[in-house]
């Protein structure tokens, strides 16, 4: 099973964001997805390292992949879309929008934004040019299984979200700038100062989720622990790990150890206990009753099957 | 040309209703998980849907079936045979939000107008010339995420016809895109066809202060005789950063009524009414209300002062994204 | 913005007396006769009651002493009332016009929730499936009433737009003719 590395979905200074992908190139990943994907107006800030970071992957044997953003409306948003289709780099989709600027029958990724629940949905961008589908996190396991078959018949490539902050929303509204009392237009860049989401709890003090500018995500982080096993039989060929601040290559070397069978079913999460234990793990989209539910009851790690 | 009023019907009663008060258009949906309003008690069966397009054929209505739920894999059919039916019964139109979905009805019923939902959460002009040329899209619902400029500048860039949201419940993530109700609940507006469902949600009265949960998460607290919203999650009271509030949204409900003539110069063709939840009586009161508005406006005449309020959630309206401020 | 507010009637003083004392149980089997006459006419209220059609439903007038614990029971319902509290699968609490106001169409029961004329408890689903039965039903009790009491009708459907106009409480199914 390969692993990709998601987009960065938090706004990081231009110094941490080179510092992420220059240390990717150590990382025992498969495939990077690069570029922003929530909010335009952080761009300007990092835009002409991207390249640099794109060709060092690259050296470094990594497959690069360039995403979209996850909701295109401005006229500036558009041309940024447009001008990616012509990089000469695979693009990942998040916003349909970028499809009225790929030529038919050229390859592109689909990204998890986009909503691909079925197999004609899956079928129409293969033959549209998808080469590769990470499917949506709300997808139960047993959506999966079809759609890894689905795909596997067209030739296409299937990815699941495999750990970090479920991207649950995203809206025109900025809620960094809303809470901050500023308006979207003059939002000072509030989300900067949260390099891995604002927690939302509720009145009675339990977490929920966590905000991100125009972004919504879940409190808990997702870990596929659990899964991986399952997954793997369904046909996934790759788990998606999305950026957080700390400890990154460190995860991107615990995940690969556990879809290499070094580590057993339920020693991924506990490492992870260990070495975060104020943050909570969710699976619940893929096996629980929802989201936010965690299969790892026990801090013990079970025998593999 | 008097903008057309597009209003929803959950119950043949209220379809009914709204065509008696004047709707030019209803939208409504098979009771079943092909529609995003799939509650309790609500929506048509096969006989139901004939007869209720019927008297709405009778009497100048047009009929628009919702099958904007995004299908589930293993069991399409249950939707292929929604679109079929929705056919058969004489529907004008059917609003649909799936890819694979608008593929499979632009190939198999090409003689079915088609809408697109605004689940399928399309905001900008490149991509809904994009949805008309693929799959024949002749009508737009525009997530309710653009201010009345932007709405202006995408009609200007392509013929499709736009319809917006005037009146009811605001969704303030773009919609389609959002799994916050299965992240709490399990059920979600894209597989589901809810949002916060009522089997989710928990009231405790205690000393008149009333708790609203949403799959066990507590969403808001409402002191005595304080008005009382619904516990969506995106609306819901929370702390972030020290600071505790209606983080994403007040509890609120949109009305552009005021917009109309904005909306109307904006080059959009219909104006939409949420609500096929809420009951025939709010039907045909809001229907009354937006008849009047855009007969006036077609006649010249002032916009008449609207009443609306206490049918809104949390009594509170606000104009949502069409003014640009709101973001 | 501000909100026009629409004044929901109380209850006459005098019934809420009467049903201090009156026997219960003659009143139940009489509003259960009465129930089973409606479930005749409306067969699709029950169907789209759904999986709730087993349900009880516990509804309040908080200005009565009483409540009605109704059981639609797949088309053969029951109303039993009682004096005590009474528990059920959902309670929907209101005053009484409130409640009949639903029931005739003449509030919408969404608009009454916000507003807290309305509580909601227990399993809100199977409320909100009763509520959305009831609306598209299109019920008048009056109407039912005056069929039942035969040649009394006429007589009877004077004293019912009396009563209409003294207390304000919705007892009919209002008007909803053409407006365009």
């Amino acid at each position: 099973m390969e692993l990709t590395v998601g987009p960065n979905q938090f706004f990081w200074s231009a110094e941490r964001w080179e510092s992420f992908y220059s240390d990717l190139t150590q990382s025992t990943v498969d495939r990077v997805v690069i570029g922003e994907l929530v909010c335009s107006k952080r761009l300007p800030f990092y835009q002409d390292r991207i390249p640099e970071a794109v060709s060092r992957l690259l050296d470094a044997g990594k497959e690069v992949t360039l995403t979209t953003l996850a909701l295109v409306t401005l006229k500036r948003e558009l041309k940024l879309t447009a001008e990616l289709a012509d990089m000469g780099v695979m693009v990942e989709i998040n916003d349909l929008t970028a499809l009225a600027y790929i030529p038919n029958g050229c390859a592109f990724s689909v990204g998890p934004l986009v909503n691909v629940y079925n197999e004609s949905t899956v079928n129409w961008l293969a033959s549209r040019g998808a080469r590769r589908i990470c499917l949506p996190p709300e997808l139960p396991v047993e959506s999966v299984k079809v759609l890894a078959q689905a795909a596997k018949d067209k030739g296409v490539a299937i990815e699941v979200w495999g750990h970090g902050r479920l991207p649950l929303a995203i809206s025109g509204r900025c809620y960094h700038a809303r809470l901050n009392g500023r308006s979207k237009d003059n939002c000072q860049f509030a989300c900067e100062d949260d390099p891995d989401g604002l927690d939302v709890v509720t009145s009675d003090g339990v977490p929920i989720m966590a905000m991100n500018g125009v972004q919504t995500l879940s409190d808990s982080y997702a870990c596929t622990d659990h899964q991986i096993d399952l997954l793997r039989d369904a046909g996934v060929s790759a788990l998606r790990l999305s950026p957080q601040a700390d400890g990154f290559l460190e995860l991107c070397d615990l995940y690969r150890r556990r879809v290499d069978g070094v580590l057993a079913q339920g020693e991924l999460g506990q490492a992870m206990r260990d070495k975060h234990p104020d943050i909570r793990l969710s699976d619940g989209f893929l096996t629980g009753r929802c989201g936010a539910e965690w299969s790892g009851t026990s801090d013990q790690p079970s025998k593999a099957p | 040309m008097v903008m057309e009023i597009v209003c929803p019907a959950g119950t043949p009663a209220a379809l009914r209703a709204a065509v008696k008060a004047g709707a030019h258009t209803i939208y409504c949906g098979f009771n079943d998980e092909t529609n995003a309003r799939n509650f309790p008690g609500l929506n048509f069966d096969r006989t139901e849907m004939r007869s209720g397009i019927s008297f709405a054929h009778e009497h100048g209505a047009k009929v628009l079936v919702a099958i904007n739920t995004f299908p589930r894999a293993g069991s399409e059919s249950i939707w292929h045979h929604a679109v079929a039916d929705a056919e058969t019964c004489g529907a004008d139109a059917v609003i649909l939000a799936d890819l694979g979905l608008l593929d499979h009805t632009a190939r198999n019923h090409p003689g079915l107008r088609r809408h697109l939902s605004v689940q399928a959460a399309a905001a900008n002009a490149d991509v809904i010339n994009f949805y008309a040329e693929t799959f024949g899209v002749r009508r737009v619902v525009l997530p309710r995420v653009l201010s009345v400029h932007e709405i202006s500048a995408i009609n200007a860039e392509t013929d499709v016809e736009t319809e917006v949201f005037v009146f009811g419940g605001l969704c303030v993530m773009a919609e389609g895109r959002c799994s916050l109700s299965s992240y709490a609940t399990g059920l979600s507006p894209n597989m589901n066809g809810v949002c916060s469902p009522a089997s989710h949600v928990e009231y405790e009265e205690d000393d008149g202060a009333l708790d609203a949960r949403l799959g066990g998460y507590l969403i808001h607290r409402v002191e005595r005789n304080a008005p009382a919203p619904y516990p969506t999650l995106c609306k819901g009271c929370f702390s972030a950063g020290g600071k505790t509030g209606h983080l994403f949204e007040d509890p609120v409900s949109l009305n552009a009524e005021r917009l109309i003539p904005q909306l109307q110069k904006a080059g959009v063709t219909a104006l939409k009414i949420e609500g096929r939840q809420r009951s025939k009586s709010y039907v045909a009161q809001v229907v009354r209300n937006f008849r009047a508005a855009v007969d006036a406006l077609d006649a010249g005449r002032p916009l008449p002062q609207g009443m609306l309020a206490r049918l809104s959630e949390g009594q509170a309206m606000t104009t949502g994204a069409y003014k640009k401020t709101w973001r | 913005m501000s909100v026009p507010q629409t004044q929901i009637p109380q209850c006459p003083v005098a019934l809420a007396t009467a049903l201090r004392f009156v026997p219960l149980v003659p009143l139940s089997l009489s509003l259960t006769a009465f129930s089973r006459r409606i479930a005749k006419a409306h067969p699709d209220m029950f169907r789209r009651l759904g999986k709730h059609n087993r349900a009880l439903f516990v509804l309040d007038p908080t200005d009565l002493p009483v409540v009605l614990l109704l059981k639609p029971n797949n088309g053969l319902p029951t109303i039993t009332v009682s004096r005590q509290h009474g528990d059920g699968t959902a309670r929907i609490s209101g005053p009484l016009a409130a409640l009949l106001g639903l029931v005739h169409g003449a509030f919408d029961g969404d608009a009454l929730f916000f507003s807290r004329d309305l509580v909601i408890q227990g399993d809100t689903a199977a409320a909100l499936a009763l509520r959305n039965a009831i609306d598209d039903a299109e019920l008048d009790l009056a109407h039912e009433v005056t069929i039942v009491s035969g040649p009394l009708a006429r007589s009877l459907e004077q004293v019912i737009a009396f009563a209409e106009r003294r207390t304000g409480l919705c007892l009919t199914r209002p008007e909803d003719s053409l407006s365009w």
